[in-house]
């Protein structure tokens, strides 16, 4: 199962032209650049990894694919998404946010039911990924 | 590119269109024109840039060939124009498309260099991120080089230097500049280094002649001119200067341009008793100049 969130979710991947392309736009923009990881795919998982610190006052792209190849390499088996942060008073928030490298095996999400207190169902979902320890989900 | 119709027609190219639409001409002779001398330097520029225009037209016409390696050494004495004609070359540079951006980032060792371990390779990293798309201008990167303490994490530097001019050759220009002979020290201990820099450009010292003419060019773009005996009091100045300890080229110039501006301002301050044309306030007389500590 193929997770997506962001920006470009209902897009197909990004290829690396493309990401260039976007992370480009971003810096003109004057928007700080940033790469996290995470192997919890669940949605509402918002504790992603910061891979290095945020990037500011970049005019040229290059270096922070630079840094999406480097987070590539050092943990291919993860989801890597890279956000653009605006600075600008009344916005101060992420702008733009993409996923950028994706495991190689999604094994989806189950269905959790639990029965409360009179024959109530509260529905869950749970990563099937997410019931090995953090570091051996993907491997 | 769209231009790329107009000036190749099948397998022709039309070199004058090519070099009209880079602009490069202007950037040209805007460095003729403000920089005194330095022919060498000149001469080297203008085939860099001819080098760039051909790659340009062989890409047009299909012929491959990777990109020509443009990483520089700069070396000559204080005040010969080293960091001026770094900045011109990354204007050069980004008219001919060779790199994106054409912003030049200058650093010396401290902006590399951490103060312990693990520090340096976070900071070079993020010095060389911010110089991608432009040229890096490492002033005084001997520094860089420290062969009397084993330890030093200029090393480090130079390490993570290196493997980004050879991998993303594309992506930056990185010019290195310092005196002469302790570039030559830093390079032949550093030979790696030495062997990844295709350009090694030369800076001479300014002759007497060339800093009256610098001293004139300055003095117009600041809006001041010379009387006519204020240019004959610089004319017997700057050999004195020049036989003077730490004398930096066209710095120095600069710095006895400055203080005479100074001498000016005073002088007509005293004689305020008489309304001020606008003359007065853009010359510079032979007093102004004549009360330096280098006649006394």
């Amino acid at each position: 199962m193929k997770i997506t969130q962001g920006t470009f979710s209902f897009l197909p991947d990004l290829t690396d032209q493309e990401i260039t392309a976007q992370i480009q736009y971003a810096l003109d923009q004057g928007w700080a650049i940033s790469v996290e990881y995470t192997d919890d795919p669940h949605p509402r998982n918002c504790y992603w990894e910061m891979w290095g610190n945020p990037m500011f006052d970049l005019p040229d792209a290059a270096g922070a694919v630079q840094e999406v190849r480097d987070a590539r390499k050092a943990h291919p088996q993860t989801y890597i998404r890279v956000n653009a942060f605006d600075a600008t008073r009344g916005f101060e928030t992420t702008r733009l946010s993409f996923i950028v490298n994706r495991p190689s095996n999604e094994p989806g999400f189950g269905l959790v039911r639990q029965e409360g207190a009179g024959r109530n169902i509260r529905y869950t979902i749970e990563s099937y990924a997410a019931k090995s320890p953090e570091g051996r989900r993907y491997e | 590119m769209s231009d790329s119709a107009s000036s190749a027609t099948g397998d022709s190219v039309d070199l004058n269109a090519l070099l009209a639409d880079s602009q490069v001409r202007s950037v040209l002779d805007e460095l003729d024109r403000e920089l005194i001398g330095l022919k060498a330097v000149k001469s080297r520029v203008s085939e860099i840039a001819a080098l760039l225009l051909i790659d340009r037209a062989r890409k047009q016409v299909g012929l491959a060939g990777a990109p020509p390696s443009l990483h520089m050494s700069f070396t000559g004495n204080p005040g010969t124009g080293k960091t001026t004609v770094a900045l011109r070359m990354a204007q050069i540079l980004h008219r001919l498309g060779y790199v994106r951006k054409g912003h030049l980032v200058s650093v010396t060792r401290d902006d590399l260099v951490g103060q312990y371990i693990g520090h340096t390779a976070p900071k070079t990293k993020e010095v060389l991120k911010k110089a991608m798309g432009g040229v890096l201008f490492i002033d005084e990167a001997y520094y860089l080089y420290r062969p009397e303490n084993e330890r030093d994490y200029g090393q480090e530097a130079i390490e993570i230097l290196l493997q980004v001019m050879e991998n993303q050759r594309d992506d930056l220009v990185v010019i290195l500049a310092g005196y002469r002979e302790r570039m030559d020290t830093f390079f032949k201990s550093n030979p790696g280094l030495s062997s990844r820099i295709a350009h090694h450009l030369e800076f001479p010292d300014y002759g007497p002649d060339e800093l009256q003419q610098i001293a004139q060019t300055m003095l117009a773009q600041m809006q001041y001119r010379l009387s006519s005996s204020g240019a004959q009091a610089l004319r017997e100045y700057i050999p004195l200067r020049m036989a003077q300890p730490h004398f930096a080229n066209a710095r120095s110039v600069r710095n006895a341009l400055d203080r005479a501006r100074l001498r000016q301002a005073k002088r007509l301050f005293a004689q305020s008793d008489k309304p001020l044309t606008r003359e007065d306030l853009m010359t510079i007389e032979a007093e102004d100049l004549r009360a330096s500590r280098v006649f006394g």
